[in-house]
């Protein structure tokens, strides 16, 4: 699915990822995992076209990402963020914002799909808690139908229960068709949930595969952020 | 629009009369010394500089819109009225990309509209007289305006980034993404002026009003004179915020949808 070739991003003289090439596939959970600063949200912009590559190049289902109307991309790669961003009004107007014309039975549907009682519609989104309104993110991004949910770092700012509910939703989606591509640094969260892992070091790609391959890796930096037992 | 000048005396003061107006700087002189406020060098300065300024200005509207002088004149002040106000709101709002530029294409559309409407149906005779004067209240009033208008969508562009971004990723288009602080920032720059407009004569007779009427104008004719006044200068605000949020708008984002990193927080 997406295809990125010697992509350097970031400031020009000093770049944030240098000379990334890799294929993310267009199935399952494929986690980009290493230290904070690495790369790895800069990267996960990149595919939403939120932000531009200096150079190289980058396409999604064998088209450039210049090649695609950013909006029609957008709503095929869908994006949530660490910290959820919240329109005003009620959690109804914000699925409004995703999709204007959407049915009170669709709304109800999408909230039930992520877990949301449907009680929730016509609360204040401002009101939700933190987990709540990342699955809202989640259900307003679904209004767009996405194949891919880039998901930033989504339970960096959870509890613990909230950031299972958010793990499982993801692995549900995942099941279900969405491929997702989920940004963490949290080692113990990449091993539940990554079908698939790309290890970002210093704004290079150190590795890509499946979990069992990385955690064999003779590069011992790789297995440790893979969270591998050294 | 005639004006009826019951007493021609009425407005010339002469250089006594204006020596004993400035009697009254003395006043808030000895009140700050009285008070020990320090403020009376800037009083001085202020009431010493309004007056050199004004009598050059006089001076020089008065080689540039006589009855015979041609029009260019007229057009050249105008011209040179829409630099300045480019350049003060440049100065004062300096995160907005290409802020000149954007401020005088606003602050033009705004003279062609709303001077437009006033000559295209001869409220005003076409004249250097008439031009000028018009041309300056508009613009003055609408560069405040501008400026904090500039500074709310610059401030919203920075600070509301996240979510902004958040409505991009949906799939919106940069209009779309921004209008939200596109509406509320122009309603920011738009109410003052329309509750100026409101309280007028209501706290205190307004300024081109009263100069008439001091002049020796009827006071009906007067009003008359003001109320078009304040509809130019409503209009005129009104055009120039919209111009420069489209224009601001257009600067923020990328042809292709992306909100672009400003090399300057706002102040």
């Amino acid at each position: 699915m997406f295809e990125l070739s010697d992509v350097v991003a970031g400031p020009a003289d000093d770049p944030i990822l240098r000379d990334v090439t890799v294929s993310i596939p267009a199935e399952g959970i494929t986690v980009l995992a290493g230290p904070s600063g690495s790369g790895k949200s800069t990267l996960l912009r990149l595919l939403n076209r939120l932000d531009d590559p200096v150079s190289g190049e980058i396409s999604w289902k064998g088209r450039s990402l210049d090649a695609w109307p950013p909006t029609e991309l957008r709503r095929q790669v869908a994006m949530i963020f660490q910290q959820p961003p919240l329109f005003a009004g009620t959690v109804h107007d914000n699925l409004r914002v995703a999709l204007p014309d959407v049915s009170d039975d669709r709304a109800l549907h999408v909230l039930d799909h992520v877990g949301l009682a449907p009680e929730l519609l016509d609360r204040d989104a401002l009101l939700l808690s933190g987990g709540e309104a990342q699955r809202m993110c989640v259900a307003r991004a679904m209004l767009t139908e996405p194949h891919v949910i880039l998901a930033d770092e989504p339970t960096a700012a959870l509890d613990t229960a909230a950031r299972h509910m958010v793990e499982h939703l993801a692995r549900k989606l995942a099941d279900s068709g969405v491929a997702i591509v989920w940004v963490t640094h949290d080692t113990d969260q990449l091993r539940r949930l990554a079908d698939h892992v790309a290890t970002v070091f210093d704004g290079r790609l150190a590795a890509f595969g499946h979990l069992d391959e990385l955690s064999v890796s003779d590069d011992p930096m790789v297995r440790r952020l893979v969270g591998a037992a050294q | 629009m005639m004006l009826a000048a019951s007493s021609s005396d009425a407005a010339q003061i002469g250089v006594w009369g204006l020596a004993a107006s400035g009697i009254l700087i003395v006043v808030a002189v000895v009140v700050s010394l009285w008070r020990q406020l320090g403020l009376e060098r800037s009083m001085l300065w202020s009431a010493l500089r309004a007056l050199v300024q004004l009598i050059i200005v006089g001076f020089a509207l008065q080689l540039v819109i006589g009855d015979d002088d041609p029009l260019i004149w007229s057009f050249l002040w105008l011209f040179v009225m829409l630099c300045f106000a480019s350049w003060t709101t440049a100065q004062r709002a300096k995160d907005v990309p290409r802020v000149f530029l954007l401020s005088f294409v606003a602050y033009l559309v705004a003279m062609a509209v709303t001077l437009g409407v006033l000559f295209g149906f001869d409220v005003y005779e076409f004249e250097g007289r008439t031009i000028v004067p018009l041309a300056g209240i508009a613009i003055g009033n609408s560069l405040t305006s501008n400026v904090l208008l500039s500074r709310q969508l610059i401030a919203a562009a920075t600070k509301q980034r996240r979510v902004i971004e958040g409505r991009l990723a949906l799939g919106l288009t940069a209009r779309d993404a921004f209008q939200p602080y596109l509406g509320s920032s122009l309603r920011t720059a738009l109410v003052p002026q329309i509750e100026a407009t409101k309280a007028v004569g209501v706290v205190a007779l307004p300024g081109t009003m009263t100069g008439l009427i001091l002049a020796g104008v009827d006071p009906l004719d007067a009003v008359l004179v003001q109320i078009s006044v304040m509809y130019l200068v409503l209009g005129s605000v009104a055009t120039t915020a919209t111009v420069m949020s489209l224009g601001i708008s257009r600067e923020l984002f990328t042809p292709a949808q992306q909100l672009r990193r400003l090399s300057h927080s706002p102040h």
